[in-house]
């Protein structure tokens, strides 16, 4: 496959996002922030899997990246006062750029001297190095330390994060669709056949995870101009293991079960709330017939996604068998 | 002429034990030649040496002129040295079409900026390497399997896919590895056919190493033989069956 028409499907998305945009203040803000959190979760999920699916290797530092997208474009955004739209997307646009980059420099950074180490091991050093930049953005003064740092604008709206998503589906795709691609899947296999195939495992290792945290370092940006409250509290192992789970549970190195896996994860909890908060149904004497809902919310999301583990190991969304 | 590739008393050790000593080893242009040997001989640790998967102690490795010892596996495939496996290793998870297809990303002219716009000249360039993989997997009789996975293959088939993927690197050199292991008498019998037809067809030298003296004795126009890591003989088929060296090492004194 080669996606003859991908460019006309990213632009048309893109193109969609905006019209949607204009709408926005039709749109209830509760779930319009719900939106931008599904945005923000294929972003996250879609680039981890790049380096988690597709590469076959196990980071669980992908918050890391976030977080540094998200500092750095916000110390950028907060220069400025208000300004009008267009100089307002302009200056948006070059922050979360900017982020992006940041967030790359690290990926290279972590992973030049780490790749040479595999599953289990690459974890725990992914994971180390998340904790790390947590632990430097809690005793940055700079950018209020553990107090948080506030987001002066709140800049992102749909056309951002759902032109960003688009972008990000389409590299990752374009990427991996391709034979310069196949080199991917084939580190993930066998590194040492790969080798062998004149394939060099190092580099594939490397561009995967900076174009991997280069996108998240984007999501970074966009959650920080959705929030626009940071704390480094944020960022922090288990935000790490949220986007890992969406990646098995979609399927690893399936972009589409990916997607869907971010847009269920992120709703999930949400209508978990929404049912606890019911305060009548008909026929039901209670004030608040579901409020155990609330309590259990997070033990009922334990359970499904072990449910889901148990029935459906090779992903939720996995329906072609191609790939193990 | 000088030979393509040439070993000059490359060694390799491990800790104490020399698993290679000392091996000069010459393949011409277009020549067949057989590395035979009792097992734990140094066989693989020789090809090991020669595709960069280990680096020689001493001693030094010419390819095509160039010195090649110290080189990456990735950049001496690229130089035109191209191996299967003892053990397959496919890539299990990309079908049968990908595994070749993955490996002509070296015959690339675009890189990954070509992958990214997607324009005219990338889909041009993937159409003529599927052209150019499916005329490979054809001239093997596996086309009918393009879509499958690689690990769904017979085992006769996942070797001889493995002998394509290794052609698709277009290389000088082809090295292969006990490719009859594992086979029964009328499948090495069609090995021995699809090893000199591939010498024939791609005019490429072979380096062979078999356990099974039919086959090797059969199509090997020489052959050397070691034993703990040394070189014990080399010669003619006949030459080496007869010599007392190598009868004393397969069967013992």
């Amino acid at each position: 496959m080669n996606f003859r028409y991908a460019k006309t499907v990213l632009l048309g998305t893109i193109a969609l996002g905006f019209l949607a945009s204009l709408f926005a203040s039709r749109i209830n803000p509760y779930w319009l922030f719900i939106f931008y959190d599904i945005g923000i979760s294929i972003v996250m999920a879609v680039s981890l899997n790049l380096i988690n699916g597709y590469t076959g290797q196990f980071s669980l530092g992908h918050a890391g990246f976030m977080a540094v997208g998200a500092y750095t474009s916000a110390v950028i955004t907060n220069q400025f006062g208000e300004l009008n739209v267009f100089a307002a997307n302009a200056i948006f646009a070059v922050a979360l750029l900017a982020g992006g980059l940041a967030a790359a420099l690290a990926g290279l950074l972590v992973g030049i001297p780490t790749l040479r180490l595999r599953g289990d091991y690459l974890a725990i050093v992914t994971l180390g190095f998340g904790e790390i930049i947590r632990v430097i953005l809690q005793n940055l003064d700079r950018v209020g330390a553990a107090r948080g740092l506030s987001v002066v604008h709140g800049w992102t709206n749909l056309f951002w994060t759902f032109g960003l998503g688009a972008v990000t589906v389409y590299v990752v795709a374009s990427l991996v669709n391709s034979t310069y691609g196949r080199g991917f899947i084939a580190v993930h296999d066998d590194e040492v056949a790969a080798g062998a195939m004149g394939i060099n495992p190092t580099k594939y290792k490397v561009t995967a995870f900076v174009v991997g945290a280069f996108f998240a370092g984007i999501a970074g940006g966009l959650y920080a101009h959705a929030k626009q409250f940071l704390t480094p509290g944020g960022f922090g192992f288990m935000q790490s293991i949220t986007f890992v789970v969406m990646v098995i549970l979609g399927g690893m190195g399936n972009t589409v079960g990916v997607i869907l896996a971010a847009i269920l994860l992120t709703l999930l909890p949400e209508g978990l709330r929404m049912l606890a908060g019911i305060d009548h149904l008909p026929g039901l004497a209670a004030e608040r017939p579901l409020g155990w809902i609330g309590d259990t919310r997070m033990i009922i999301y334990s359970l499904l996604l072990i449910g889901l583990m148990l029935t459906r190991p090779q992903g939720l969304f996995a329906f072609r068998q191609q790939r193990k | 002429m000088p030979s393509l590739l040439q070993l000059d008393q490359a060694t390799i050790r491990f800790g104490g034990l020399t698993a290679v000593a000392e091996l000069d080893l010459q393949v011409g242009r277009n020549e067949l030649v057989g590395l035979i040997g009792p097992n734990g001989a140094g066989k693989t640790t020789a090809f090991n040496l020669i595709t960069g998967v280990y680096q020689p102690t001493s001693g030094k490795i010419y390819f095509d002129g160039r010195s090649i010892a110290g080189s990456p596996p990735y950049r001496i495939t690229a130089r035109g040295i191209a191996r299967t496996f003892q053990n397959i290793r496919l890539f299990p998870s990309l079908t049968v079409f990908d595994n070749v297809r993955a490996v002509f990303h070296l015959h690339l002219r675009g890189d990954v900026r070509h992958a990214l716009w997607r324009g005219q000249g990338f889909h041009a360039e993937e159409k003529s390497i599927s052209d150019r993989v499916m005329e490979l997997l054809e001239l093997f009789q596996l086309g009918k399997f393009r879509n499958e996975p690689a690990k769904s293959l017979s085992y006769g088939d996942q070797r001889r896919l493995e002998i394509v993927r290794a052609l698709a690197a277009k290389p000088k050199l082809l090295l292969l590895d006990e490719p009859a292991a594992g086979m029964n008498a009328t499948e090495k019998v069609e090995l021995t056919r699809l090893i000199q037809f591939i010498k024939d067809q791609f005019q490429i030298s072979i380096l062979l190493v078999e356990h099974d003296m039919k086959v090797v004795m059969g199509i090997c126009e020489r052959i050397v033989v070691l034993d703990y890591g040394v070189k014990i003989a080399e010669g003619k088929p006949d030459e080496v069956r007869a010599n007392p060296k190598v009868i004393a090492a397969y069967l013992g004194e």
